[in-house]
């Protein structure tokens, strides 16, 4: 965690490279014209003048929000790899769709795809019923094996004579602008069911993802359920491969699911985020590979959702990597802070407060550090307003010769945090029975954590005391409007 | 036999997993408005039972009735509550969520949500303390503020019989009071309810009836009569090892299976 904390901003950084980079790289590619040519190519596809652009962009949009739907229900049932799996054992089915029609006909690659995706499935189940294979290695086994079938298939279809303009190859990777009228009706017609589905039996659904066996004691079929929803996700997935493509087709039901799971706490909310970054990512994979002239859509449109999803990671409300890393940071300051006030009242402390400076020398001994870092340190007060310097002589200025002088402010602030201390030591030698050379190094901690309301309780359970299991002054506002301690010269 | 049928009738009931038998020969017939506690040591067939009687796991031999009818017919008239870790807890899903699955069995297909039912929710979250965790995700509650939440979706049910697989597992000294209270008061309004329970220490006080199992019903009835040394020695005292591997050599022979399913 702290590790990755630390890589958060080289992280970002390689985003926004990325995002200024891609642009870059595209107008290279389809560059000979230069600059001009990546904004015209942009406005081309953001306003659909062309038919094939329109295709292009209502297909990928609508593949995204199809994925982003079941994608919840694979990730929230923890089917990802089921997902991933189905998708690849589909590739022998496209491929003997093929063989059968001897051309792309979209009919019979759906059939021998749905046919595929059966026979997986039926394997998978298979191998756990009636064996001791373990799931994730039975899902490893038939994903690998029917992928290996599909690609030799493939690779015989190419040496054929009617496969050389096949372009089963954009089934790999993608291919959006290779999106047909047809493909689209099958695409519309997934989303249209899966929305049904999802609208009719949400409840259903999110009874038998939460709680199984309590779903089935209120008599819900949970069994034709799960069937369904895997039929859909079948249908999800084929319709979604000329797109988007065999091997990284699981990445868009995953990815836009598990960047939702990190903002909502509901399914309703969940579904509607999941839906909304996969049409974002659908649309945005098949940008770039217009841009990129046959740029294959597939890594593109995973490229965009990791994207988002690393940027949700980052900058999500209050648990982000990035946010919590600046408030860690904001505290590690202030603890510092802290420290170095400490230390100054100390010093004065040892002098029965009978200088109101001191100087650096006597800082770097007290804290044991080096000089650089005691500058550091001092320049931190200052920029906080806690403390000022000057030269120790007006004409000399080196370095780590300088005096410093607490201001009224940072005065204040010095004695409470040696108040918090004393307090705290007090309190676990008298009340929690510590002996008292125990209690140091837990005070040290706690001094930076105990709020003003602890320390109004504390008084009163200790009865509002003047010394410390050590015998030292416990500071309180009081004794310094009283002259106890002596004040710095106040302005 | 009485002139209402029995709540939970179970009779000469055998389950096996994998061959091996996991309850033996079972009979086992439960008044209205008692409050039963299961025990016996681990592996005694505890959440089979339950399970069995909801009719999750498919017997070997001899039936389980439910008022009277068939499992299939009679579990909707029972609010089950499964345990605690056969939840995903991480599910997107919040407190007041999941107490309203509890109604989810008085809705249709296109059932909505009534009022009604929100405010039976609502009510029930308030009987075990939890009214103001409604919004909370569940991941972000406390093992013994979960099995809260359980209880109050099983409220919410409004049942006749009542299933509970291990309750107080898990849970905190509070907590465990809280449910023992709701328990009690359940029983009053009429309900009937089986628990499995695992701490014998507390069975005699939170129980009326005892169902003490290991593979064999040991001993059933009144908790006074049931909670003796001798009875619990047998249930706790080590397995009747003749009994037990005579029971899995028999299991093992498919034919005397098979002879079982057709006589009955």
């Amino acid at each position: 965690m702290r590790i990755f904390l630390k890589l958060c901003p080289g992280l970002l950084l390689l985003v926004a490279l990325l995002a200024i980079g891609i642009p870059e790289l595209m107008a290279k590619q389809v560059g000979m014209q230069g600059e001009e040519k990546f904004w015209e190519r942009t406005a081309r596809f953001f306003l659909l003048q062309d038919t094939s652009v329109q295709i292009v962009v209502l297909g990928s949009t609508l593949i995204g929000i199809s994925c982003g739907l079941i994608g919840s229900y694979v990730v929230t049932r923890k089917l990802s790899l089921f997902g991933d799996t189905l998708s690849h054992a589909v590739l022998p089915g496209i491929a003997i769709g093929f063989l059968w029609a001897e051309s792309k006909d979209n009919i019979a690659l759906m059939v021998g795809a749905t046919g595929a995706g059966f026979l997986g499935v039926s394997c998978l189940t298979f191998l756990q019923k009636y064996t001791h294979v373990r799931q994730d290695s039975a899902l490893g086994i038939v994903l690998s094996g029917f992928y290996a079938v599909g690609i030799c298939l493939l690779t015989r279809i190419q040496k054929m004579e009617f496969g050389n303009q096949s372009g089963l190859d954009s089934f790999l990777f993608g291919q959006a602008s290779a999106l047909s009228v047809e493909d689209l009706w099958g695409i519309g017609c997934t989303l249209f069911i899966i929305s049904l589905f999802i609208l009719t039996a949400y409840k259903k659904l999110l009874i038998t993802g939460f709680d199984l066996s309590f779903a089935r004691s209120i008599g819900i079929r949970a069994d034709s359920l799960q069937y369904v929803l895997w039929l859909l996700l079948a249908f999800c997935i084929i319709t979604s491969l000329q797109a988007i493509g065999v091997i990284l087709a699981s990445a868009l039901l995953i990815i836009p699911a598990v960047t939702a799971s990190l903002l909502v706490k509901r399914m309703n909310s969940y579904l509607l985020i999941s839906a909304t970054l996969g049409a974002f990512a659908g649309l945005g994979g098949s940008f770039f590979s217009f841009l990129g002239q046959g740029m294959p859509t597939g890594p593109l449109i995973v490229l965009v959702s990791a994207g988002i999803f690393i940027f949700v990671l980052c900058l999500r409300p209050t648990d982000g990597l990035l946010i919590k890393w600046f408030f860690s940071r904001k505290n590690t300051l202030r603890i510092h802070r802290e420290n170095t006030l400490k230390a100054v009242y100390q010093i004065l402390e040892s002098h029965d407060f009978q200088h109101q400076t001191i100087n650096t020398q006597a800082l770097m001994s007290k804290r044991g550090i080096d000089i650089v870092k005691c500058e550091i340190e001092i320049q931190q007060l200052i920029n906080a307003g806690l403390a000022t310097t000057e030269p120790r002589s007006p004409k000399l200025s080196i370095p780590g010769q300088s005096i410093l002088s607490l201001t009224p402010m940072g005065w204040e602030y010095a004695c409470k945090i040696v108040r918090n201390h004393r307090l705290w030591e007090l309190y676990l030698t008298n009340e929690a029975k510590y002996a008292p050379d125990h209690v140091h190094d837990d005070a040290e901690k706690i001094e930076h954590v105990l709020g003003d309301d602890t320390i109004r309780q504390l008084e009163h359970i200790l009865s509002n005391p003047r010394k410390d299991p050590h015998g030292k002054l416990i500071p309180s506002l009081t004794d310094m409007e009283m002259g106890n301690i002596e004040s710095s010269p106040s302005s | 036999m009485n002139s209402l049928p029995y709540p939970i009738q179970v009779h000469d009931l055998t389950v096996s997993y994998q061959r091996k038998p996991v309850l033996y020969g079972v009979d086992l017939e439960i008044e209205a408005g008692s409050l039963v506690g299961v025990i016996g040591p681990n592996g005694a067939g505890k959440s089979t039972l339950i399970k069995t009687i909801m009719n999750m796991v498919r017997p070997n031999g001899g039936f389980v009735k439910i008022l009277g009818k068939s499992p299939k017919a009679g579990t909707k008239h029972i609010g089950y509550v499964p345990q605690r870790e056969s939840v995903d807890w991480e599910f997107p899903v919040t407190v007041m969520d999941v107490v309203l699955m509890g109604r989810y069995g008085h809705l249709g297909w296109f059932g909505r949500i009534s009022k009604a039912d929100k405010k039976m929710a609502h009510e029930c979250l308030e009987k075990v303390d939890m009214l103001s965790y409604g919004n909370r995700q569940i991941g972000n509650l406390s093992g013994g503020q979960q099995q809260r939440v359980f209880l109050a979706r099983a409220l919410a049910q409004e049942s006749s019989i009542y299933l509970m697989d291990e309750p107080f597992v898990g849970v905190d000294a509070v907590t465990e009071k809280t449910i023992v209270s709701i328990l009690k008061s359940m029983q009053q309004s009429g309900k009937t309810l089986v628990i499995v329970h695992h701490d014998l220490a507390t069975a005699k006080n939170y129980f009326d009836h005892l169902l003490l199992l290991n593979m064999r019903k040991i001993a059933y009835g009144p908790t006074p009569k049931v909670f003796t040394e001798e009875l619990l020695q047998k249930t706790y005292g080590g397995r009747l090892t003749v009994f037990s591997e005579m029971a899995s050599q028999a299991a093992k022979q498919p034919e005397i299976e098979a002879a079982k399913t057709i006589g009955e």
